[in-house]
């Protein structure tokens, strides 16, 4: 092969074509190894028939009033309960309490479309905003709690009747859960 | 390695391997004619009992893994049965879960050596990173396998755990839902946890290999921190080492042995014998014994930094009570290896060794306990008996108003008496209500726990409105109260300012004891060679 000078026959400053093509077979192998890498990261994410289970109906006409049962929506369990009168008498007048993260009740019942909800039924994600413990109801007098919520074992978090944070590490308020009614006494959570 | 090898090859077969695959030279080399410090004391064992913790793990875990069920329906039942039918399955399984907690004894006294004896400077920092990336790995491998078994302390630990996670800003609920690899902790989390559970131990085996590997090349350190100058400086490591480390792995032994054959499970938390329930939380979350200084570390901070949540706060200085050992070789600036040559370095290595059993007993505890109090807890119920009852209503001209003119209807009432108690009914309105004349009544109630208190101001409560109050006015009187959390704080501060301040500066304000010159010295009286 002639000698010839870098620079006469690839351009200035010793960059050669064989340069380009390193760096061209370089990116060419890293988006490869990424591209390969991905699939093997996300099989991790829920599969399609646990992404399927995202739906959960529940049967409202076999709560009595003031009681509560745990709906399981997603694996985890969901509050869905019945407020008694005083019960959503205390939540409304508690909108103007000092509270640490305030919200009123009215939007807390509200269905996941934007429509209003009925004020006796809450449904709230059952696990504590703080590790996720689930709180137990404190309308029960055998358990603790000042506000006649929720009140978590683990930490102490207080929640009252419109599962607000009022006591306790808990950062926000029990989530509620996306939810529609179907008709008058059935719900869909998800 | 230092020096050239003196393997000679006895018989005809071994001379032939040496040519083709020197494998009994390396052998040799390694754990035989390897030249130790002379004045190697017993601290200098655990790297053999770690050895062998690893080995045993992996055994039993090859073992336990024929028999165990990767599924929630029959995870719990099939650890049972590996503990009731399967042959020395009783004796294998509680070798395998005590032998974890024992795996953690070694590697925390190991490390405590390690930070003592100053085996993180140079030229030893690469050791001491491998080291510490083999410890995150065990705790990684701990974490992943006590969820296994499938109890009420597997599932909520694990629930916890990946929660905190979930914590970390814009990326964690993301992050959160990958490692479950769903909503919420269930089979396909089981499923991987097991399968990474079987592989870490053998990540954890090569980078001990690395870590061996990097000691053979530094040559160990030694109590005394002296680099070996000489030969008279060391001694053949069999059979010095090899006995040393077999009589000390025999004690460790025997305290492995008195867990596995009477105590298996005393180490490990009541409510895991308990099947996992996902919708019942059991009273106290608290991961395994090893974890607990870190746990208590995560729970110390209850308030927020600047724009860092508390709960991220916890969560970014767990991490970094791990991630600052990997930088110690660098935060250190004694030239002084040895604490034994370092008086006030010392000192506050022994309140570090305190301070941290001190974190892990408040990891193992409620975080609201009360340790101490400034006074006793007091309250009073207030309400007027008789008098007339006035119900004046606030009104605002507008949300923002509400405040100001609660405010001036309350001190316009406080004019003619004390018992008066405002409240909000709506957006714009309120309600002040007041007795005035009538007798002032109160009861007080003393207590000594918040519990007690409230208690007691409930029964006064009753009381009051028995008596026919229409309103009661209830004060509360809360001393100061010094918590397992108030603690946790003070113990997490010296934790960093350990690393962060102290060990950076007394390396340049301390004046050290005079430093042997040689290794052999202090151990023979004079430097004379081999005793």
């Amino acid at each position: 092969m002639a000698e010839a000078k870098p620079a006469d026959a690839h351009g200035a400053d010793g960059e050669t074509r064989r340069d380009f093509i390193f760096i061209a077979a370089g990116s060419v192998a890293a988006v490869g190894a990424a591209a390969t890498a991905w699939p093997f990261v996300d099989q991790m994410n829920p599969a399609a028939d646990t992404r399927a289970l995202a739906i959960t109906e529940v049967d409202l006409s076999a709560i009595e009033v003031g009681q509560q049962i745990k709906a399981i929506w997603q694996g985890k369990p969901v509050f869905v309960r019945h407020r008694t009168p005083a019960e959503i008498a205390s939540a409304q007048r508690d909108d103007y309490a000092s509270l640490k993260d305030p919200e009123k009740d009215a939007d807390r019942i509200k269905q996941a479309d934007g429509e209003p909800g009925k004020a006796e039924w809450l449904i709230l994600q059952a696990n504590c905003t703080h590790l996720g413990c689930v709180p137990l109801p404190s309308f029960d007098p055998a358990y603790k709690g000042q506000f006649g919520g929720w009140f978590c074992p683990c930490h102490g978090s207080d929640f009252d009747t419109s599962g607000r944070i009022r006591g306790g590490p808990a950062p926000i308020n029990l989530r509620v859960a996306p939810f529609v009614y179907l008709n008058d006494t059935t719900i869909r959570i998800g | 390695m230092s020096g050239h090898s003196t393997y000679e090859p006895k018989s005809g077969f071994t001379r032939w391997l040496d040519k083709r695959l020197p494998i009994v030279r390396l052998t040799h080399d390694s754990f035989v004619a390897y030249p130790t410090p002379r004045n190697l004391n017993y601290w200098w064992t655990f790297g053999a009992i770690l050895s062998l913790c690893l080995i045993v793990q992996i055994v039993t875990g090859i073992v336990l893994a024929m028999h165990y069920v990767p599924h929630i329906d029959h995870a719990f039942d099939s650890v049972q049965r590996i503990k009731r039918d399967v042959p020395y399955g009783w004796l294998i399984q509680p070798i395998h879960a005590v032998g974890a907690s024992m795996f953690f004894l070694a590697v925390y006294i190991h490390m405590f050596r390690g930070l003592y004896y100053g085996s993180y400077k140079a030229p030893r920092e690469v050791l001491w990173i491998l080291g510490c990336l083999i410890y995150a790995l065990m705790v990684a491998t701990g974490f992943l396998g006590y969820t296994l078994p499938w109890g009420q302390m597997s599932f909520w630990g694990a629930t916890v755990i990946t929660s905190i996670l979930g914590a970390i800003p814009f990326v964690g609920e993301p992050i959160q839902t990958w490692i479950a690899g769903g909503a919420a902790i269930d089979q396909p989390t089981l499923n991987r946890f097991f399968s990474l559970h079987y592989l870490l131990p053998f990540v954890i085996a090569g980078v001990v290999v690395l870590h061996i590997w990097a000691l053979h090349e530094v040559g160990q350190n030694n109590p005394a921190g002296v680099e070996v100058k000489s030969k008279a400086d060391t001694v053949p490591f069999t059979p010095h080492a090899t006995m040393k480390d077999l009589f000390a792995t025999s004690i460790f032994l025997i305290l492995f042995a008195v867990f596995v054959f009477y105590m298996p499970d005393a180490l490990g938390h009541a409510d895991n014998y308990i099947r996992a329930n996902p919708v019942q939380t059991p009273p106290e979350i608290v991961p395994e014994w090893y974890l607990l200084p870190f746990y208590a570390i995560l729970r110390a901070f209850d308030f927020n930094i600047g724009p860092i949540d508390s709960r991220t706060a916890g969560v970014i200085a767990m991490f970094a009570s791990i991630g600052v050992l990997f930088v110690l070789p660098w935060l250190d600036t004694s030239s002084v290896r040895s604490m034994r040559y370092r008086p006030a370095a010392r000192q506050f290595f022994l309140i570090f060794v305190v301070v941290s059993c001190v974190l892990g007993w408040c990891g193992g505890q409620s975080p609201s306990v009360v340790l101490a109090k400034s006074g006793n807890y007091s309250g009073a119920v207030r309400w007027a008996e008789g008098g007339q009852l006035i119900e004046q209503p606030i009104v605002a001209t507008s949300e923002a108003e509400y405040p100001a003119a609660s405010r001036a209807a309350v001190s316009a009432m406080r004019e003619r008496t004390e018992i008066l108690l405002a409240s909000r009914n709506g957006p714009t309105g309120g309600m002040v209500r007041a007795t005035v004349g009538g007798t002032p009544r109160s009861i007080e109630v003393r207590a000594d726990t918040r519990e007690e208190l409230d208690e007691k101001i409930n029964e006064a409560k009753r009381s009051a409105f028995g008596g026919g109050a229409p309103f009661i006015l209830v004060d509360h009187n809360i001393p100061f109260e010094f918590t397992v959390t108030r603690l946790s704080q003070l113990m997490t501060a010296y934790y960093f300012f350990f690393f962060l301040v102290l060990l950076p500066l007394l390396g340049l304000i301390e004046k050290p004891n005079r430093v042997p010159d040689t290794i052999a010295k202090p151990v023979t009286g004079q430097a004379q060679g081999a005793s």
